[in-house]
């Protein structure tokens, strides 16, 4: 079994600890926002001007002057402030937000990744993300393991432009969680039913497994629809 | 007695001339000022180099000066997938652009405003964008440096303003017009409502009115209420 974006987006939410001020990306990370405990105060910032970003606003209270970083509207969550362009990177490049989740096309074994220049694409737009890369402690990746053509997407050396080096903590997939750590990279969990050497095959980089390597825990209601490319 | 207030946006835009560089703030269609860019695409000024977050969505306000062929060159981080009539004239070679990461915009905004020279960040140490660009390593760590970005004009979107050009925001509006409305030699707000002198607090006062030249009280252009892009799921 392999996790659905909905199952990636609950694991990677178990990893945030109260207090914690987080940007998610688009793609599978914003997602994130609808797995968090509701037992911890933990904040969500988007990088227009959002420190506390609560939900999507409900048909008809729709303000016109507030929307979250992928451009819908949304709400304030309680103690949530607002600020301009400026403050909003200082806390980004500053190291002061302490996750960033975000998709990627790439990720190497040393913790670079890209994921701004998409192959192909018309128009290249970079956004917030480099900064976030630099800036942001606990950079995250959430991804698929390997691309709608079967190839790995965790690789030794990334062959798409980049967004930072060295800058990657830990990989969230539909099949893993691996961590980035000095010497390269650790297998920590696997998806329900597989098994580290299942991983391995699909992964473009060498994994050493952790010693208390094991199954991704996702209730089945957060993993409802199978992952689609 | 100061007045800055003007009574209509044509009369705001009147000074633009022919390849002018002109900051646009807004993130999304928030805070954009979508009037004033309706009344510079009335005008015949052309080969222009805009400063801007994106490069719009639709035919109309930013989206509209790429569609009219009006732009030389965008600073910008972000042309969204959906900016169609950029694209159209970039994929055509009609449009240089010159793409920052958003932080950099930003800070590279505030230098200009600030008096800065320029700086150094980590942003972009070691990618693509950083190609050509002095670097330098402070305590171990690669450093890009970057020149401010000064501009002619700023056209700037703010919810109230007084006759002193002093401006406040709602929500998530203050975005880049904050910074551009200190960077450029010339700064225009439209507002949604202009009010008497004093009914705007100070503390209320996000730009302060030195910042600005002109202020001019607008309807809002209705297509900017609508929602640019859907967002993934999240609840």
């Amino acid at each position: 079994m392999t996790l659905t974006r909905d199952g990636i987006a609950y694991r990677v939410a178990r990893d945030f600890p109260e207090g914690s001020y987080v940007n998610l990306g688009i793609g599978i990370p914003v997602l994130v926002a609808n797995y968090l405990d509701p037992d911890k105060e933990i904040f969500l910032h988007s990088e227009n001007g959002i420190l506390g970003v609560g939900p999507r606003a409900a048909p008809g209270q729709e303000d016109p002057d507030l929307i979250s970083a992928g451009k819908g509207f949304c709400t304030l969550q309680r103690g949530a402030s607002l600020f301009d362009q400026s403050l909003s990177f200082t806390m980004m490049r500053g190291g002061h937000l302490t996750h960033a989740v975000m998709g990627a096309i790439e990720v190497a074994k040393n913790g670079d990744f890209a994921n701004w220049k998409v192959p192909g694409a018309a128009v290249p737009g970079v956004g917030g993300a480099m900064d976030l890369a630099i800036g942001v402690p606990n950079i995250y990746i959430a991804m698929t393991h390997v691309t709608n053509k079967g190839k790995p997407k965790i690789v030794d050396e990334c062959s798409a432009p980049l967004t930072a080096r060295g800058v990657v903590k830990r990989i969230y997939t539909d099949l893993a969680v691996i961590d980035v750590d000095h010497s390269g990279l650790v297998l920590r969990e696997y998806a329900p039913g597989l098994d580290a050497s299942t991983v391995q095959e699909k992964t473009g980089a060498e994994l050493r497994i952790a010693n208390d390597c094991r199954e991704i825990e996702v209730p089945a209601a957060a993993n409802g629809a199978q992952l689609r490319h | 007695m100061i007045d800055k207030t003007l009574p209509t946006c044509r009369d705001a835009v009147a000074p633009v001339f022919n390849s002018a560089t002109v900051m646009l703030g807004g993130f999304g269609n928030t805070g954009m000022p979508g009037r004033l860019l309706e009344a510079l695409r009335e005008t015949d000024k052309t080969g222009l180099i805009l400063v801007s977050n994106g490069a719009g969505a639709g035919d109309y306000a930013l989206g509209g000066l790429f569609k009219d062929g009006r732009v030389r060159k965008l600073i910008a981080s972000f042309p969204a997938p959906n900016s169609t009539f950029f694209r159209e004239r970039f994929q055509k070679g009609e449009i240089e652009l010159e793409l920052v990461p958003q932080g950099t915009l930003v800070e590279r905004i505030r230098s200009a405003g600030a008096g800065i020279g320029g700086f150094y960040t980590p942003t972009a140490a070691g990618t693509e964008l950083a190609a050509g660009k002095e670097t330098r390593v402070l305590n171990g760590r690669e450093y890009v440096f970057e020149m401010p970005i000064h501009a002619d004009f700023a056209l700037i979107k703010a919810y109230r303003g007084d006759r002193l050009g002093n401006l406040s925001y709602r929500g998530t509006m203050r975005n880049f017009n904050m910074i551009m409305a200190t960077a450029a030699k010339h700064v225009v707000a439209e507002v949604d409502e202009l009010v008497p002198l004093g009914t705007l607090s100070p503390e209320e006062i996000h730009t302060p009115g030195i910042f600005v030249d002109h202020v001019v009280q607008v309807e809002r252009h209705p297509r900017l209420f609508e929602p640019q892009q859907k967002e993934e799921s999240a609840t």
